[in-house]
Order: structure tokens, then C-alpha cells, then sequence
């Protein structure tokens, strides 16, 4: 079932020195449980395509759809919004609360839940992001994949069926990095959709799917092995390929017969073999 | 040169809060040389380099640039220090103010000011004719870029650069870095260097310092680190994608460009 279709989406965002189309035209499917990476330059629309899974920004033209619902019809917002949990760059501007339990229940205080109910979706959250044991700290006292893990158990508390991650480890160590990841994986692993933003390319090749976005258009759409090691459309990009492909690439040159997919490290090992 | 010696520095020293930020510090910085600091988040860096740069004060220990203690307040022209994030500080209307903002009130001259402007924007890649714009209507890149820019123009002798490229994209950052180690460092200046990133280092370092938990862990090349697993695990840092790649075909060389670890696996292959 596909649970997000994008038709033809625009997003243009008007200013005095001049319209900025950060959106043109896109158009796409998410399957329910699907895990899909976006990458893309700054600027290339990533951001702005983030904010309309959840009617942050609405569509300039064309239309999202968000479980069935119109996001840009204003008696789906509240429900959009109860289906799609996002996670930011910054940690730091994401963290409302003095105490670690009192931030992950924010949302679900929005939401008007019974106090008890409460307690038990933040206790569980916590758990899930191994954090039980920091409930009552101050966040300002955690690390940095600490302060997004609490940031995701906030998410997780809601309950949405998707999560939109937009870098969320652009600014963390690589310690951070490897937790934050680790989370999202077990997250698809339970079943969640989860759109994940990022430039780290050895990230986006944990997802099922890749897109490519270029001047507000999605350029390329495959599996991270159809995207990776299309050696010359990355490099046009600017974006680094796996060492595993380059060196795969320079070998063939030097006479080598490999397979074309060789991805990873261990599979040029085997083909070497 | 830069010469840190038995460097050690609590934070709310006889308060609960107190915390051992740096432990026993010792190591020179080379005139010319580009030197990283690389560790986990809350080793030690940031205020590490805070000490090196004068802005927090010594306790314990002895800091030395060019023979000048860092207390010091003439070692304020020697070093330049830009922080993370660097765009968040910019202020002004104009590209060109704000990077004229720090040669101004070190009294310059009109002339002498434009000139290094001039200079400062072609060293990091910024095309003259953003000079009038907005820093504000500026890209990601380029605003990181004007804010480095406003430092260069204070013709630092030190540079210490903190994860320059944290949140960029994977062509910016390759461009920014370029820049840096290209027409930045020729202009004859020192660098440190902080990152975690092991590629950077493995390209622009000629030296890495690692620290853990406010202790120095290593001091070398970067050729000499990525051998020594145990030190990149303990830091909590990743060995580069090479090092991996190489380990993964059961090869026990060295390698620190693509260049070397294809020639490193023709050569074993040649053998066979």
C-alpha cells in the first residue's frame, strides 16, 4: 500500500528579490514500511520537500498525499500531523523541556492524552531508545546522539506511522552517528516508513531506496546499489562513491574483469577472490 | 610555533559541577605545518583550542606562541580562531562589512582594509561581486565562506579552523576544503584543524593529535594512526573508508589516497 503520493509538487517561495522555485514538479510513491534515503546538494529542494510531509510548507501546485489525506485541505492537518513525526539538525533546537521524560511527553500533551496513557508511551519510548536511564536528566547534560535519541523517542511516543528525518546526524561525532542510525534501522525494522534526509552516502545506503534531488527535481530513483555505482552521475554531483566502487572502477581499467554492482567492500573481496 | 605544555583545565572548580575538561596537554605546533585534533564530543577539543587561542584562561600548565605566553594580549594577532557554525555570527548588511569588521578595529587603514578583503574573498572562493550582497541572501556555503573570510582578513599567523565543514553538502565541503588547503594555507599559515572526519585528516594533516576524555591518546601522522586500531576505537572514531577497504581484502598496507591503495592491491594481486 502506498502510504505518501506526490503529484506533480511545486513549491515556490516568493520573496522581494525574486521567486525561488524549490520545488518543481515532483512526483513520487512511498510504500507503507518502505525506507527511503534522499539526498541532494544544498539547495537542490530536500528540506522543502521535508516540510510538506507533514504540512509544514503546502504545495504551491500539485498535490501530497499523506495516508489518503490531501495535506493541503485544512481538516487533514491535524491528522497529517498525528501520522508524521519528524526529527530536525539540531538537536538543541528541537529540545523544549528542562527534564529528558518531561520532553519526550511534549507532544503527546498536545495531543490530549490521559495522563497515565502518558506515562506509559514515554516510559516505553525511552526504553526503545535505551535512554530509561537518563529520564530525569537535564538534555543539556547528554551528548550529542544522546540529545537526538530523545529527540526520536518523542517521535516514537506519537505513535506516527512516518518519520521524516532531515540530517538529524549532520551534527553529531561519529559515535552519535552510528547510534542515531542504529535507531532509525530498528525503527523500519518495526515497521515504520522513514524518509531520511542526509549527505553522508554511507548512510543513505542503509535505506531500501534512494532519490537524488538536483534543482528541485528528483534526478535519480533506484536502490542504493543503482544509485552508488553509477560512478559518473555521482561524480557530476559531487558526491563521494563508496571507496569499494571507485577502486572496483580503477581496477577494471587496469584490465580487472569484475561485475558492474560491486557495492561494498566485501563484495570486491569475493569478485577478487 | 605554538608550544602547549602540561595543560590541564577543570571546569567549576569546588562546585558539584566541576569537570575535568583536559588532562597533563603536551604538543608543538610547527610554523607551516597543518596539525588535527580529532577526538569524540566532549574529549577536550573545544576547550582545548579555546586555551590555545587566549580565551579561556590558564590554570595549570604553560601555553607558548612565538615565545609570547598566551595571556598575552598580543597573541590575539597571531591566532585566528573560527568556531563551528561560523555563519551563525555573521551581522552585517554587506558581504564586504562584515569581513572588514575585525581589520577595523584593529585600526587599519581604509586602503589596507579593502585590500584584504579583496584578498580574503579570493582566497576562500567568493566572487567579488557578492561583495554589496546580503551575507543573509548568501547560501550555506558561501556564508560559511564569509565568515572565514572575516577571520583571514585579521592575517592570522595560527589558524585554528573547527570542523569547518560540519553540515555541508558533499560538494561545498570538498570545495571549502579545497580552498582551504589550497590558496589559504600557500598564504604561508599554520593550521589546526579540528575533525573527526579521518578523511579530511588523511588528505590536509601532516600531524593528528587524538584526544579521549581530556588525555592526549596519540600524537603522529595520520599514516601512523590508521594502523594503530585500538587508538581510533578508543577516541570512538571511524578509520577511513581506505583503511576499511584494505583490511576487508585481507591486504596489510598503508594507504591514504585511492592512488596508493590501488597500487598497493595491483601489487599484491601481481604477486599471486
Amino acid at each position: 500500500m502506498e502510504i505518501i503520493q506526490v503529484k506533480n509538487l511545486s513549491h515556490i517561495y516568493k520573496s522581494s528579490s525574486g521567486d525561488k522555485v524549490a520545488l518543481d514538479g515532483v512526483s513520487f510513491s512511498i510504500a507503507d514500511g518502505e525506507f527511503v534515503a534522499i539526498i541532494g546538494t544544498n539547495g537542490s529542494g530536500k528540506s522543502t520537500l521535508a516540510k510538506h510531509f507533514n504540512a509544514l510548507l503546502l504545495p504551491t501546485d500539485g498535490k501530497i498525499f499523506v495516508d489518503g489525506l490531501d495535506t493541503s485541505d485544512e481538516k487533514n492537518l491535524w491528522h497529517v500531523r498525528e501520522n508524521v513525526g519528524m526529527v530536525f539538525q539540531n538537536p538543541d533546537s528541537e529540545i523544549v523541556a528542562a527534564i529528558v521524560e518531561d520532553d519526550v511527553a511534549f507532544g503527546l500533551e498536545n495531543l490530549g492524552i490521559a495522563p497515565e496513557k502518558i506515562r506509559e508511551r514515554v516510559d516505553l519510548a525511552l526504553d526503545d531508545v535505551n535512554m530509561s536511564d537518563y529520564k530525569n536528566f537535564a538534555p543539556s547534560k547528554l551528548s550529542g546522539g544522546q540529545k537526538q535519541r530523545i529527540a526520536i523517542a518523542g517521535v516514537i511516543a506519537m505513535q506516527t506511522k512516518i518519520i521524516v528525518f532531515d540530517e538529524p546526524t549532520a551534527m553529531l561525532d561519529p559515535q552519535g552517528r552510528r547510534e542515531v542510525l542504529e535507531m532509525v534501522k530498528r525503527l523500519h525494522a518495526q515497521g515504520k516508513t522513514i524518509i531520511y534526509i542526509t549527505h553522508f552516502m554511507e548512510e543513505a545506503a542503509a535505506a531500501q531506496r534512494v532519490f537524488v534531488m538536483e534543482g528541485g527535481r528528483i534526478i535519480l530513483d533506484g536502490t542504493p546499489r543503482e544509485i552508488f555505482t553509477n560512478v559518473k552521475e555521482m561524480k557530476r554531483l559531487g558526491f563521494d562513491v563508496p571507496v569499494a566502487v571507485e577502486i572496483a572502477e580503477r581496477l577494471r581499467r587496469k584490465g580487472f574483469k569484475l561485475p558492474q554492482k560491486i557495492l561494498t567492500a566485501e563484495e570486491l573481496s569475493e569478485a577478487l577472490r | 610555533m605554538i608550544s602547549v605544555k602540561n595543560v590541564s583545565y577543570t571546569y567549576m572548580t569546588g562546585t558539584p559541577f566541576e569537570k575535568t575538561a583536559l588532562k597533563n596537554i603536551s604538543f608543538d605546533v610547527a610554523e607551516g605545518e597543518v596539525l588535527a585534533i580529532a577526538g569524540h564530543t566532549g574529549s577536550g577539543k573545544s576547550t582545548l583550542i579555546q586555551i590555545v587561542a587566549g580565551l579561556i584562561e590558564l590554570t595549570s600548565g604553560t601555553v607558548e606562541i612565538d615565545g609570547l605566553s598566551v595571556a598575552d594580549k598580543k597573541i590575539r594577532r597571531l591566532v585566528g580562531i573560527v568556531f563551528q557554525y561560523p555563519e551563525h555570527q555573521l551581522f552585517e548588511e554587506t558581504v564586504e562589512s562584515d569581513i572588514a569588521f575585525g581589520p577595523k578595529n584593529f585600526g587599519l587603514s581604509e586602503a589596507e582594509i579593502s585590500a584584504r578583503v579583496d584578498e580574503a574573498m579570493r582566497q576562500v572562493g567568493l566572487d567579488a561581486a557578492l561583495k554589496k550582497s546580503s551575507p543573509f541572501e548568501l547560501s550555506g556555503g558561501q556564508r560559511r565562506r564569509v565568515a572565514i573570510a572575516g577571520i583571514l582578513a585579521l592575517k592570522p599567523k595560527y589558524l585554528i579552523l573547527d570542523e569547518p565543514t560540519a553540515g555541508l553538502d558533499p560538494l561545498a565541503k570538498k570545495n571549502l576544503l579545497n580552498e582551504i588547503f589550497g590558496d589559504v594555507k600557500k598564504s604561508g599559515v599554520t593550521i589546526i584543524l579540528v575533525s573527526h572526519n579521518m578523511e579530511d585528516i588523511a588528505n590536509f594533516a601532516n600531524r593528528v593529535v587524538v584526544l579521549a576524555h581530556g588525555k592526549i591518546l596519540f600524537v603522529g601522522t595520520p599514516r601512523e594512526l590508521f594502523v594503530r586500531e585500538e587508538i581510533l576505537q578508543t577516541a570512538g572514531l571511524e578509520p577511513p573508508p581506505i583503511s576499511k577497504l584494505l583490511r576487508t581484502l585481507n591486504i596489510d598496507g598503508r594507504a591514504l589516497t585511492l592512488d596508493e591503495a590501488e597500487k598497493i592491491i595491483l601489487s599484491t594481486r601481481k604477486k599471486r
